[in-house]
């Protein structure tokens, strides 16, 4: 299979990469930039682990190609602490025992952050259907839906 | 062993019972945290595995010579490169079929042949030129289908276990259990009032979300590494090892973080695959399965079909108890059937009482472990049938199940007498509750029911050593699922009495720590936990004698409080209390490290009881649930991190609640799957549910120094009976199928409203 060459920018970064016609950007991400961050719970669109943005729109990777991605801004969980400093969803995420596992909060919190860069005051059935995309398995969503709400409200009073 | 229980409801705690952030929570909220399909390996090969598209099909032979001539693969398996060195181990010879099929494929998605290749596209390729001839065998996914003497048999000399006489004829039944006390005929005479009923429930899979996936490097030497997300490494290890007749110490496995198991990762599937063709192929390999052959090789549970009978005075008293269940549990032995039946009456206290189970085999994959196994179904009839006998009764359900309810000194429906058990606290917590008393509008309903599960102890091992700045590095052996570092380090700190931020805990590979069983059947906080704390105590008789050596004085005149050596009283000695850190300190010139181990096969795992109340409202036009208010109140012994606890509540209960609502397998006559993705099996989503109110109970479990109760499993079992309570009484049409999905649920009004018309 001939390969394609993509230039896009990935967390701030210019990134190069080449990959194949029939590649995700998921797989990509994963296999070829070793960013494993964004997970692969389905690769259908249903589960949100694989969650990114592009061009600052909320999107499932493994539903896009990675030669698509030429000039795009393409946003992952890597890229949300800013160096040492936890993004402030990270570190409520952490206190409120948003996570047993772990292997969706990657995509919960692109797709929380995405929710709360477009309304910074959302009530909890905004955040329960902006979320709707994301499968948890472990915890009954009650401690995410908790997380985010009080992330929105510690970030108004900041 | 001294366990100190007489303190444990008493006592002060420091640290256990706080609620600090989890030493894996930066690495899992940045994307740091390496699962199973993170791990790469220099010039490591893609592992494929092709599977069989029928469901009962004889494998006339296998070609694989075209794939192998295709550049890049580097090797293909089938059957005949893992020969059977079970030994007569039958349930390990069923793991091997299962594995990879050999005379036959007994189900859809069976694995038949696996290739590596040096890309997935390659491997792809390889995959559609490996030729299979199947002569294709009639097949049975039904329970009671299965169970028919006309059925097709999967095994066709297999006679049934436990019966009285033998049957002559085979059968797919594999096994009779029965458990029970009492004389359930004599009782049923004394019943003024008996309620009657057959329940069926669809299979659902664990649904973890993170598929399962392992990285294999086995050399010529016979020596290999195995990266890979279980719920039980060491099980991996040895179940690998002698399936392809390793030395276990040779194999060395590393449990990656893991996304979820609840029980499916409880055994091996693709491990051995990727193992064989590692060893075949010289070089690493990577095998990661996609979602639809997760649904369609791995987990999932039972399905069941069960009657049950209970017998109840007008007074309100239960006087027999009657059930017979029936749970295939895929192509080979095993559904949980048993666990069925002596879960099925274990909250109420009977003086006759009767549970038999059959184990019945059928096309389908084999079950594996989901959280609470067999205990949900078998509730979901009993607790039904208790709400209905309620109302004939004319009692509130609530105080029904008080009167009848199992407590101290009760001669459970599974054999032992109980000690100090939950259950009437969170009845009586349940009647407090302001969601008790709330009210309910039009087409809303409250249901609840009451759940029980064992729990269960194992093995565990760890280690633990003390550097010489103070801080503690505890070494476990038990994969962390749901935070269990966080309690590790918890009761570390508050054994050893020094801050939870001087702990770290981590999960060690096979070849750093002694056996450790899986991680399920709620064990780890209780057995691991308590591996811990007499690790620490290990420790502690340590530092004291290296403080009595620094003071000079007998080591037994040493005691060790609040994190300090002192001496026992004041003719010890007169010393200033030592510190941990400063004993630790000055460790190298008193002797060398400190270290605390603990080696043991913990028993006394208590059991535990949960209270669940469910608020629901149906949609007469389309007949879709919605869950309006849900409670949990589940006895914990003693909640060492109380989020935590409330998380295994809460997820537990949310999972159940998919099983009563959307969740099941769905075959087409062909015998296959029809929704194997996440689309159309569909698991509750965020905006599906409300929030899960949660209450924990503390009644200490005299088997673990701090009263601690596994909580991870007894969430799942009430709230298939809670859902369907509740929309019985939203609508006042019992529902006896699981799941209430919208059509069913639309059927059972339709049929209501006609036989209601048919009366006027
Ligand atoms: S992996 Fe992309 S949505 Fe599931
Ligand atoms: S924390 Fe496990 S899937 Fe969400």
């Amino acid at each position: 299979m001939s390969s394609i060459k993509v230039s896009t920018t990935i967390n701030g970064d210019p990134t190069e990469y080449v990959c194949e016609a029939d590649e995700t950007l998921l797989d990509v991400l994963r296999n070829r930039l070793g960013l494993t961050g964004a997970k692969e719970g389905c690769s259908t669109g249903d589960c949100g682990a694989c969650s990114v943005t592009i061009d600052g729109r909320l999107t499932c990777s493994c539903l896009v190609l990675g030669a698509e991605m030429d000039g795009a801004e393409i946003g992952t969980i890597e890229g949300m602490a800013s160096g040492e400093k936890l993004h402030p969803l990270q570190k409520k995420f952490i206190e409120h025992a948003a996570l047993q596992c772990g292997i969706c909060t990657p995509g919960f919190l692109i797709a929380a952050k995405s929710l709360l860069d477009h309304n910074p005051k959302p009530t909890e059935t905004e955040v329960r259907f902006a979320l709707a995309g994301n499968l948890c398995r472990c915890t009954g969503y009650d401690k995410i839906v908790r997380a985010v709400m009080d992330t929105a409200a510690e970030m108004r009073r900041a | 062993m001294p366990l100190d229980n007489a303190e444990s409801s008493t006592r002060k705690y420091k640290v256990v019972g706080t609620r600090p952030n989890r030493p894996d929570g930066v690495d899992k909220v940045t994307g740091r945290a390496r699962f199973g399909a993170d791990a790469v390996a220099p010039g490591q090969l893609v592992g494929l595995i092709l599977r069989s598209p029928h469901p009962h099909a004889k494998i006339k032979g296998i070609d694989a010579s075209k794939a192998l001539k295709l550049a890049g693969v580097k090797a293909v398996v089938t059957s005949a490169d893992l020969p059977d060195k079970t030994d007569g181990d039958a349930m390990l010879y069923d793991v091997l079929v299962n594995v990879m099929a050999r005379e036959k494929a007994l189900y859809q998605g069976h694995a038949v042949a696996a290739v590596a290749a040096t890309s997935a596209s390659i491997a792809r390729q390889a995959l559609k030129l490996i030729k299979v001839d199947y002569e294709i065998l009639p097949h049975v996914t039904d329970v009671d289908e299965a169970m028919k003497p006309n059925a097709p048999l999967l095994y066709p000399k297999m006679i049934t276990d436990g019966m009285d006489p033998k049957p002559k004829k085979p059968s797919n039944v594999v096994r009779r259990y029965e458990f029970g006390h009492g004389d359930v005929e004599a009782g049923f005479k004394k019943a003024e009032i008996i309620v009657e009923r057959s329940f069926k429930t669809e299979a659902t899979h664990q649904g973890y979300i993170e598929p399962h996936a392992c990285l294999a490097n086995v050399g010529p030497d016979g020596q290999g590494e195995l990266w890979v997300c279980t719920q039980g490494h060491f099980m991996v290890r040895d179940t690998c090892a002698r399936l392809l007749g390793m030395d276990f110490s040779k194999l060395r496995v590393t449990a990656s973080e893991i996304g979820g198991g609840f029980g499916g990762k409880t055994t091996v599937f693709i491990e051995p695959i990727a193992l064989a063709l590692s060893r075949k192929a010289n070089r690493p390999v990577k095998v990661v399965m996609s979602r639809e052959e997760v649904f369609k090789a791995t987990g999932p549970t039972s399905s069941s079909s069960i009657d049950v009978k209970i017998g109840a005075t007008k007074d309100g008293r239960i006087v027999a108890g009657d059930a017979t269940l029936r749970y295939q549990g895929g192509a080979f032995a095993g559904s949980p059937v048993e666990f069925g039946a002596m879960t099925a009456f274990a909250q109420y206290d009977l003086d006759n009482v009767r549970a038999v189970g059959f184990d019945v085999v059928c096309n389908r994959p084999k079950q594996a472990a989901y959280r609470a196994p067999g205990a949900p179904m078998a509730n979901f009839a009993v607790e039904s049938v208790i709400e209905e006998l309620a109302h004939k009764v004319g009692m509130e359900p609530i105080d029904f199940r008080i009167k009848n309810a199992a407590r101290e000194g009760t001669h459970s429906s599974y054999g032992p007498v109980y000690g100090p058990i939950g259950l009437l606290p969170t009845l009586q917590k349940a009647r407090e509750h302001p969601h008790f008393k709330a009210p309910l509008g039009k087409n809303q309903g409250r249901g609840m029911a009451c759940g029980f599960w064992f729990n269960f102890g194992g093995q565990s091992c760890v280690s633990m050593n003390i550097g010489v700045d103070g801080t503690v590095g505890v070494t476990v052996g038990s994969p962390d699922i749901g935070g269990s570092r966080a309690s590790m380090c918890l009761m570390t700190a508050e054994e050893l009495g020094i801050p939870y931020d001087k702990v770290r805990a981590v999960v060690a590979d096979t070849g750093t720590l002694g056996y450790n069983d899986v991680t399920d059947g709620s064990r780890t906080t209780f057995a691991t936990g308590m591996a811990c704390i007499m690790a620490a105590r290990d420790a502690i008789k340590k530092l004291c004698a290296r403080a009595a050596q620094i003071w000079g004085i007998p080591e037994d005149a040493v005691v060790w409080e609040n994190g300090h050596a002192k001496p026992a009283g004041s003719n010890a000695g007169n010393f200033p209390p030592m510190s941990l850190k400063e004993i630790a300190a000055q460790a190298p010139s008193t002797g060398g490290p400190i270290a605390g181990h603990h080696e043991f096969s913990a028993d006394g795992a208590g059991v535990s009881f949960a209270t669940h109340i469910c608020d629901s409202e149906v949609d007469p036009e389309t007949g879709f649930t919605k869950i309006l208010r849900y409670t949990v109140l589940q006895d914990a012994g003693k909640a060492v991190h109380p989020s935590y606890v409330e998380g295994q509540f809460q997820g537990g209960a949310v999972q159940g609640i998919g099983w009563a609502l959307n969740e099941e397998y769905i075959y087409g006559k062909d015998g296959r799957l029809q929704n194997a993705g996440f689309l159309d099996y569909r698991i509750p989503v965020c905006s599906d549910l409300p929030m899960i109110d949660t209450v924990i109970l503390e009644i200490p479990n005299p088997g673990h120094p701090y009263g601690v109760r596994g909580v991870g499993e007894t969430s799942i079992v009430p709230p298939l009976a809670a859902v369907a309570n509740s929309v019985s009484a939203a609508v006042g049409v019992r529902m006896t199928e699981l799941p209430i999905s919208p059509p069913k649920l639309l059927a059972a009004l339709e049929k209501q409203s006609a036989m209601k018309k048919a009366a006027e």
